[in-house]
């Protein structure tokens, strides 16, 4: 049964087997690597939740000596920065695809677009050591300075508390941030891209402005996609393990004070792993990459959701 | 004064070098010496004859290890040294954490493991290979090492060292700092406590002596217990391995850390003396090492722990690290490859290690590690 090149020459219908058969051996590939990666993990935390129950979940204490195995104090740290991450990244995102797409000069596009991308070819752990060793020292004067000028307001006051170290949430979420935007930015581009020009052109001949245009057309058609982008960015910014292990600081700590040092899912399982030893160790580590796992599929449903939502929306309103 | 110390120090090593090479040199003088009386005399002559018969390059093969990376540095030197009279033996040493060695011997992916700590009871019969032994290889400081301009020279107690890893001492003018340091000025300054990210032998060697010295048992202050990660207070500061701390102390006015002699010094630290179980200060130098080790009690097995050992010039933390290796091989061969690389560590790898900042074993430790290395066969 061996398929030589004049086979699938002089047999269309070979050909068109033999392609479907290896499109079809591809796509039950990835379901069935998914399926064993699931099952192992699920298999192999089992252990730890039938030691520490739900309270895996809600205990703050991570103490291998004690057999004390939380994961809350990650589980914390990871959503935490995320959404720093998140936060400072998004309008940078969305500022430099509307650039790119409706503002900048055309011998401008091509460069800027390049570099952008550029960015995200940047490996990880690049990323930790420059912020490891040039960053987190830089920002101790500047966090320093944010929480005394902050001193006594409510609610700013505790989330820009005092600052011990240059490596902290903070630390980690502006890192993140800087991972995700070439993400968030080309896939918000090539969303702005498919805006049909008949709606920014009529808008700018109905005598809108520029800003206008950009917020009434393009921003209500693209809103989906956007939103979109943003929560590939924030799956990213919660699963990255290294750049954020390096500057987040490794001491497990909840709290609003987002100069503080604390410790995300990702990163203890990382810095942790080698020296597992015992089993409800290990089996907790792996708990907490099912919990990371779980995290990260909860925000594509609330993605898809979204997207699908806004997508209806536009559909009801054209 | 820290440098003259530092002189007569490495004398005081090259002469105890030049007398373990006597030692093995020769099987008469090794009768002679004080050192190899712990130990069985007819043991130690056969064990130099085993030696002299051994022939380095008749080895071949190819071993694969991993485990520690305190000593791989150690292991890779001798790798390399090796190499030139072994040309057909060839030797992997992975790396990867002493966790890691103990699970890859566990499963027979490799042929011999390097760890920093013992295996624990209930572990021991994971172990597929069957029986393996623990062969010391090397011993070394760890430095608590710190970062305060103007300070050159200081002192600290067991109790201090606890007290400001528990964040009770905050400021290098405590009182308790004070004590262990009569006449010297110590500045209004912030302390940053640094430690390890990961979990480490170091921190298992550090915090073990920590509890052995001011842990509850002592009657001292010390409630973290031990172990490769401890529950450290928020408000300490982590680093990525020795070098992730030792960059961290660099980099932080007010840091200490607990930092490998050979990171300490590639990074230009400075080096704090600590109070032994004597009640002496010392600095962490080689030889302060092997003094503890000299004091340190050691199992029937070869295991034993050399933090907060007897003896005025003992170190008081100072972490050993062991190969361990199946006693039963399947293949002749290649339980010749392990024994011959395993005594090449143990005689003309000692003198290498003084070169990359490891001390050696004292003698009669080193006698009792080549009888070890016997029990593997095939």
């Amino acid at each position: 049964m061996a398929v030589t090149l004049d086979d699938l020459k002089g047999n269309k219908q070979l050909a068109d087997r033999t392609f479907r058969g290896a499109t079809l051996m591809g796509g039950t590939a990835i379901a069935v690597i998914l399926g064993l990666i699931s099952w192992t993990i699920a298999s192999k935390s089992s252990l730890a939740f039938r030691t520490e129950g739900l309270s895996f979940f809600t205990e703050r204490r991570w103490a291998p000596a004690d057999d004390v195995f939380g994961a809350l104090s990650f589980i914390y740290g990871t959503a935490v920065t995320a959404l720093i991450a998140v936060v400072l990244a998004v309008p940078v995102s969305l500022g430099i695809a509307l650039f790119t797409t409706h503002v900048a000069p055309s011998w401008l596009k091509r460069p800027l677009v390049a570099m952008t991308d550029l960015v995200a070819v940047v490996p990880s752990v690049v990323f930790g050591l420059w912020g490891i060793i040039f960053l987190a020292p830089k920002l101790v004067p500047v966090f320093t300075k944010l929480s005394s000028w902050s001193d006594g307001i409510p609610i700013l006051g505790s989330i820009f508390g005092k600052a011990s170290a240059g490596r902290t949430f903070m630390t980690a979420g502006l890192i993140l941030a800087l991972m995700i935007i070439p993400i968030i930015t080309s896939i918000s581009r090539e969303v702005i891209l498919t805006c049909p020009p008949t709606d920014s052109d009529g808008a700018l001949a109905l005598g809108a402005t520029r800003w206008e245009m950009i917020t009434g057309a393009v921003l209500t058609h693209s809103a989906g996609g956007i939103v979109g982008a943003v929560m590939l960015g924030l799956g990213r910014a919660m699963g990255e393990t290294i750049a954020a292990a390096l500057v987040i600081g490794s001491s497990p700590a909840i709290t609003a004070n987002l100069f503080s040092s604390g410790d995300s899912l990702p990163s203890v399982i990382a810095f942790e792993w080698g020296e597992a030893t015992s089993d409800t160790k290990r089996s907790a580590l792996i708990a907490m990459g099912l919990t990371l796992f779980l995290m990260t599929l909860l925000v594509n449903f609330i993605a898809n959701y979204v997207v699908n939502r806004a997508m209806k929306r536009m559909r009801g309103e054209s | 004064m820290n440098t003259s110390r530092r002189r007569t120090g490495a004398v005081v090593g090259i002469l105890a070098l030049s007398f373990i090479g006597a030692a093995c040199s020769s099987s008469s003088s090794t009768k002679d010496t004080t050192a190899v009386t712990t130990a069985d005399t007819s043991v130690a002559e056969e064990t130099t004859t085993t030696v002299a018969g051994l022939d380095y390059s008749k080895l071949s093969g190819s071993l694969v290890a991993s485990g520690a990376t305190f000593p791989k540095s150690f292991y890779d030197e001798a790798i390399a040294n090796l190499a030139t009279t072994a040309p057909d033996l060839t030797v992997e040493y992975g790396g990867g954490g002493s966790g890691k060695g103990r699970s890859d011997l566990q499963e027979k992916v490799v042929d011999f493991a390097g760890t920093d700590g013992v295996v624990k009871a209930e572990d021991i019969a994971k172990f597929t290979g069957g029986e393996f032994v623990y062969v010391p290889t090397v011993i070394a400081p760890i430095t608590l090492s710190y970062n305060l301009p103007g300070v050159d020279t200081l002192q600290l107690s067991p109790a201090t060292i606890a007290g400001i890893y528990q964040l009770t001492i905050t400021n290098w003018n405590d009182a308790a700092i004070a004590a262990d340091n009569p006449g010297v000025t110590l500045p209004d300054q912030a302390i940053v406590a640094a430690r390890r990210a990961d979990g480490s032998g170091t921190t298992e060697n550090f915090t073990k002596f920590l509890k052995a010295a001011v842990g509850p048992d002592a009657g001292g202050t010390w409630a973290l217990g031990s172990g490769s990660t401890v529950e450290w207070p928020a408000g300490t500061q982590a680093g990525d391995g020795n070098s992730g701390v030792a960059q961290l102390v660099k980099s932080t006015t007010g840091a200490i850390g607990y930092v490998d002699l050979s990171d300490a010094k590639a990074n230009g630290l400075t080096v704090a003396l600590v109070k032994n179980k004597a009640g002496k200060f010392v600095a962490p130098t080689l030889e302060a090492a092997s003094a503890a080790a000299e004091g340190a009690t050691i199992n029937d097995d070869l295991t034993y722990f050399l933090g907060w050992a007897d003896g005025d010039a003992a170190y008081p933390i100072a972490a050993q690290t062991w190969i361990i290796a199946y006693t039963t091989q399947a293949d002749p061969a290649k339980a010749e490859a392990i024994r011959g690389f395993l005594t090449y560590l143990l005689n003309d790898g000692q003198a290498l290690a003084a070169t990359i900042d490891f001390a050696p074993l004292p003698e009669s430790l080193r006698l009792k590690a080549i009888e070890n290395i016997a029990k593997i066969g095939a």
